[in-house]
């Protein structure tokens, strides 16, 4: 076995791959960048080598300088996790000529794979089920035309390079084909510098179902089942869970067997998943093939009871596999959720910044995979995504109900996340019954989410929950036994009378005509509250900052105010006020120099967006947009001394 | 008998409805409660003893004796905010405009008076047209007479004024002379002229809002310390910013129980102050994550932002808060910040809460605007206002403290009882590159030369060690363990005993 390994990633794959190496007695190298200096990562490996600045093309893409710190530190192999080099040919191969082990397929099967229009025909050939298509590139719109009538509408248009969705397009008619072509074909060349495209039958109400494999040097390979990724947006995995709700054991056989072949078929060797496209009937059709770790690993490791970068290790050391496929039984049910820096209210926008709170859940079943700390800072050059928070339950149902509560009890604070997001999907009633396919997203919550108009039975608990809170605070500060207290929650432009009863621990509340018991500690500074409602576990995070209360729960966010029943009273009479109008002009906020202007004249930003950079007191402020809009006018140019509150650039109002 | 009780009930029931039903509808309109209802949210329920309900005014002029109306404008008396007794006048726009007679006044200076014998704050409700102009002098001596006690009462029991509509002229000076200003926004406003005067003298063209609104004096002029959305809004906050202030100078602030931990650690701030000396980092996540409950009530928030101020508790048990904000302006010293924390550490002083301050200051801010407009002086007061301060005083310095800067943010040299330093602390007389400047001006073509002199002197003096040898640090301390350590601290030193020399008063610089 090796002595010492290098993890040729950061965040959180390389803080669960050393997990796992320092367990079995591996000392651990960790690689970084300027960015992540004090990076999870870097702080848990046992050395940590800096590779360059933060833009991943000079630090985690750099070959020679990842291959120079494996030379100086005497790993004896590299872990590449998944993303940056995991899939890099060219790697694996330097690696090999320094005599160092890639822990990860052969290079002839990581390159076999990387091609879309090969991988499909080398699958096809192997006996695999494929898109009906047209495999091979195309030449131009009347080809794509012919082909179309020749497989039959509707047809996708894909980059033969592509990724991420772009370069893809829909076509249900020749009009539709000729257009989309040319789109495909300008976005790919933009994109990848590589306009070849390919055409194959797009299916309807498609899921993606995924195939866990793994292939030792001595010639046996295995599946461990799938996992079901079909709650994508944007053609980015978010919720996923193992096994499938939708597969049946004889597709899941025949998908297992397949996999196995075409693994076999390249020569795999490490772990590897075979990913495909099923439709209504259970038709399933090979994808692509990735030739590394996948991010949504955790599932599988749950139900299968197994370390998958142990086996990874295991393997690349030369051991064989220690089970036969009859021998891997799964066990429950598992469900993972990622929890990304994003606004999911301002259209999922990416968030930078400190983790001013960070506290992720624990409990039965909860597993956390993430490569960040409370005070942790969230840069800009990195995928955004926080962690991945996993439930494992003996049911489909126990595994959603334990993720949504370690959701609910989940407290990130200092930049925007998505887990009131994630609470909502594993709340849908379509994610409850199953009912999934990778349009789900899209159709059920559009390209924004608004948390904040809850209702049914989890608006009762954010109402309950915010009147209590205030109850109890109220009975503190009057230092007398009050119990009984009426209160009005008003929240978001409504407003609801919630009576409430305190003795001990135990809240009786009063509330929409019913009468229901809140049970559970809760004292002064307390973000999360556990206990039960109506003899139900629930979690509610609840926070008090200048008299208004944030309360979160259930995919909902709320920010109340809880008043007496006179104060209510005596609001009502008053006219509510116009909201103020937003300020048309970015001000400075101190006197100082404009080192950088992002933008100019007619530039639509969005919010968030960097919009000047003033240097005071020798520190560099960013002025970012806190509003989407266009700019009308920049005021001052770059060198400019600004007075405080000087107009520094102005939006258009006009619609 | 019960001929007197009917007319009392009688009378009773037309000083509650004040200027009549048509005009409280009219304050309800303008998005304002009338007198008695805001009484009725700033006090506990039930708790108003109601004063000189039946005073009306004496004047006889200009038609004035045809109308009079039972409590002639002003609502007073005494109430308890959560137990704690609290006295006050509501000023009633629906009676004259809430227009100032000598009565009026007069039962203004009873319940002041009052609150100075039994030693319990004054909150006053400010809704004014201003001086009974039908009254002539008698109206401007019932101002005169509540100033002077506005004056004798400073410092003796808090004062605290909520501005809930008009306030101007020679009425703006009562609220200026108490410890705190509360307005609302969009419905009151403070000038000593108003818009007109101001057209015709110096012909400038300004609206109400833009002149004395609660954004104006909250962001611009400082006057104010806190501008709330509305009057339910404004009466909520002011019970919950009364709870933190001690009934009188006699008396040490209250406690109120609390299940945070003493000894609360928060790993996160151990990296708070970022590895660039230059890279701003938020004051406000570290005041947040040590008081109790991370329940800081923060004062002048829109005003100076470069410096902090606010109450917290530790242990349950008030401390103001000082702390410079390297968010803005890297969080230097200028004349507004000065001014702002000079006022509240001297209120502080005056009713016994401990002052916990926070320094990361680079030094005062240069320029012509600063020097003209006598940051010297302006500056002196805060060093003044630590200087003078016997209550306990405990600092922690998180990052720069540089030059003068360091000495007035409460250093050990003004008597500053417990001064902690994280090791991120630079304590110097300027930053190192400044330094090396000055000291090695002859070698400044030398590039080479003088990045290694930068170096040394940063090796030698940004850090807290310097100070430590010297006994102006206490100790250094790990940023993780602020909370503990502070509070234990203050506990300590709840028995401090320390007295400045008898003098009749002292010569701030104003």
């Amino acid at each position: 076995m090796f002595k010492k390994i290098l993890v040729a990633n950061r965040g959180e794959i390389a803080c669960r791959i050393m997990r796992t190496a320092r367990a079995m007695g591996i000392k651990t190298v960790a690689v970084f960048s300027e960015a992540d200096a004090e990076g999870k990562h870097v702080l848990e490996a046992d050395e940590a080598v800096a590779i360059g600045p933060s833009p991943p093309s000079r630090s985690y893409l750099d070959i020679a300088a990842v291959v120079a710190a494996v030379k100086a530190t005497g790993a004896e192999a590299v872990h590449p996790g998944f993303g940056f080099l995991s899939e890099n040919a060219t790697f694996a191969k330097a690696l090999d000529d320094a005599g160092v082990v890639f822990i990860g397929p052969p290079t002839a099967a990581v390159a076999a794979m990387g091609d879309k229009v090969e991988s499909k025909k080398l699958a096809k050939a192997a006996g695999i089920n494929v898109i009906p298509g047209h495999i091979g590139i195309v030449k131009d719109g009347d080809e794509a035309v012919a082909i179309a009538r020749s497989i039959g509408y509707p047809v996708m248009i894909k980059a033969s390079a592509g990724g991420g969705g772009k370069g893809m397009r829909i076509a249900r008619d020749d009009d539709e084909c000729r257009d989309g072509f040319r789109g495909a074909a300008n976005e790919a060349r933009n994109s990848f510098g590589d306009d070849r495209l390919f055409l194959e039958r797009f299916v309807d109400k498609p899921r993606h179902i995924e195939i866990q494999v793994l292939a030792d040097a001595h010639g046996n390979t295995v599946h461990l089942g799938e996992r079901e990724c079909s709650i994508q947006r944007r053609h980015q995995k978010v919720i996923e869970e193992a096994p499938s709700p939708f597969l049946d054991a004889k597709t899941r056989a025949a998908m297992g067997a397949q996999a196995v072949t075409l693994a076999r078929a390249v020569g795999y060797r490490s772990a590897g998943t075979v990913e495909f496209i099923v439709d209504g009937e259970r038709n399933f059709y090979f994808l692509e093939m990735n030739t590394r770790l996948q991010v949504e690993h955790p599932v599988t490791e749950l139900i299968m009871g197994l370390d998958l970068v142990e086996l990874m290790i295991r393997i690349a050391a030369g051991e064989p596999l220690p089970f036969k496929q009859a021998q891997i039984k799964a066990k429950g049910w598992a469900v993972e959720a990622r929890v990304y820096a994003e606004d999911p209210e301002r259209g999922f926008l990416p968030s930078t910044g400190r983790l001013v709170r960070y506290r992720p859940p624990v409990g039965e079943g909860i597993r956390i995979d993430d490569g960040v700390y409370e005070g942790a800072e969230i840069s800009s050059f990195y995928d955004p995504m926080i962690g991945k928070l996993c439930a494992h339950g003996a049911t489909r149902a126990e595994a959603i109900g334990r993720l949504a509560e370690a959701i609910d009890g989940f407290v990130i604070r200092g930049l925007s996340h998505n887990l009131p997001f994630l609470g909502a999907v594993l709340r849908h009633p379509r994610f409850a019954a199953g009912d999934l396919d990778t349009l789900f997203i899209e159709q059920e919550f559009g390209r924004t989410f608004q948390g904040n108009q809850p209702s049914g039975a989890i608006e009762d608990v954010l109402l309950a929950v915010g009147a209590m809170v205030q109850a109890r605070l109220a009975r503190r500060e009057s230092g007398r036994g009050e119990a009984f207290g009426s209160w009005v929650v008003r929240y978001e432009g409504r407003s609801a009378d919630v009576d409430v009863e305190l003795d001990g621990d135990r809240a009786r509340v009063w509330s929409k005509g019913r009468d229901v018991v809140l049970d559970g500690p809760w004292t002064a500074g307390q973000t999360v509250f556990r206990g039960t409602y109506d003899g139900q576990p629930v979690v509610v995070q609840a926070e008090r900052s200048d008299g208004t209360w944030r309360i979160v729960h259930g995919g909902a966010v709320i920010r109340a105010k809880v008043l007496s029943r006179r104060a209510a009273e005596l609001l009502a009479r008053m006219p509510p006020k116009a909201v103020a109008d937003t300020s048309r002009f970015l001000l400075s906020p101190m006197p100082g120099l404009v080192v950088a202007l992002h933008v100019a004249d007619g530039d639509v930003v969005k919010v968030g967006q960097p919009l000047a950079v003033i240097d005071a007191m020798k520190m560099e402020n960013v002025l970012r947009a806190e509003r989407d809009g266009r700019i009308a006018k920049v005021r001052v140019p770059v060198g400019a001394s600004l007075a405080v509150d000087q107009v520094i650039l102005e939006f258009d109002d006009t619609p | 008998m019960k001929d007197v009780i009917r007319q009392l009930e009688e009378k009773r029931a037309a000083a509650r409805l004040g200027g009549g039903q048509r005009r409280i509808e009219a304050q309800h309109k303008k998005g304002k409660l009338s007198a008695r209802e805001r009484l009725e949210l700033l006090l506990d329920p039930g708790t108003f003893e109601e004063y000189d309900m039946f005073v009306e005014h004496r004047c006889n002029d200009f038609g004035m004796a045809a109308q009079a109306i039972p409590g002639d404008g002003v609502v007073t008396g005494w109430g308890t905010i959560n137990g704690r007794t609290v006295f006050v006048f509501s000023q009633d726009f629906t009676v004259f405009g809430g227009s100032l007679s000598e009565p009026h006044a007069e039962k203004i200076c009873k319940i002041m008076d009052q609150a100075m014998k039994v030693g319990a704050p004054v909150i006053g409700l400010n809704d004014s047209g201003g001086a009974r102009i039908q009254e002539g002098v008698a109206s401007l001596a019932g101002y005169a007479e509540v100033f002077q006690r506005n004056v004798l009462a400073s410092g003796v029991v808090p004062q605290i004024s909520l501005v809930m509509g008009p306030c101007a002229g020679g009425a703006v000076y009562s609220p200026a002379m108490t410890d705190f200003i509360f307005m609302v926004k969009d419905s009151s406003y403070m000038f000593v002229t108003g818009p007109d005067v101001v057209k015709t003298v110096t012909h400038e063209q300004v609206t109400q809002e833009d002149l004395g609104g609660a954004t104006t004096h909250t962001a611009r002029s400082g006057v104010a310390d806190l501008a709330f959305d509305n009057d339910v809004e404004a009466m909520e906050e002011a019970r919950r910013f009364f709870d933190f202030l001690p009934m009188n100078n006699r008396e040490p602030p209250p406690v109120r129980p609390t299940d945070d931990p003493l000894d609360r650690e928060e790993p996160s701030l151990d990296n708070l102050v970022p590895a660039s000396p230059n890279k701003p980092y938020d004051m406000r996540e570290l005041i947040l994550k040590v008081v109790d409950e991370a329940d800081f009530f923060e004062l002048q928030r829109d005003y100076a932002r470069n410096i902090i101020i606010g109450l917290g508790r530790f242990q349950g048990s008030t401390v103001g808060v000082v702390a410079n904000q390297p968010m803005v302006l890297a969080g230097c010293l200028d004349i507004d910040a000065s001014r702002k924390a000079a006022r509240f550490v001297r209120f502080c002083d005056c009713f016994n809460i401990p002052i916990l301050t926070f320094v990361d200051v680079p030094g005062f801010l240069p320029g012509t605007a600063q020097e003209y407009g006598g940051i010297i002086k302006h500056g002196a007061k805060l060093l003044f206002a630590f200087a003078e301060a016997t209550v306990p005083k405990v600092t922690v310095i998180t990052r720069k403290a540089y030059g003068g800067a360091y000495d007035v943010m409460s250093s050990k040299h003004l008597r500053g009882d417990v001064n902690y330093a994280w090791p991120s602390a630079e304590i110097a007389v300027m930053g190192p590159k400044g330094a090396v400047e000055i000291i090695f001006r002859a070698e400044m073509d030398d590039p080479a030369k003088i990045e290694a002199r930068t170096e040394e002197y940063r090796r030698k003096f940004a850090n807290p060690f310097v100070a430590g040898h010297r006994g102006f640090i206490d100790d250094v301390i790990m940023p993780s363990s602020t909370r503990r350590r502070v509070a234990r601290s203050f506990a300590m030193l709840r028995s401090k005993k320390l007295e400045n020399p008898w003098k009749k008063h002292d010569n701030i610089p104003l």
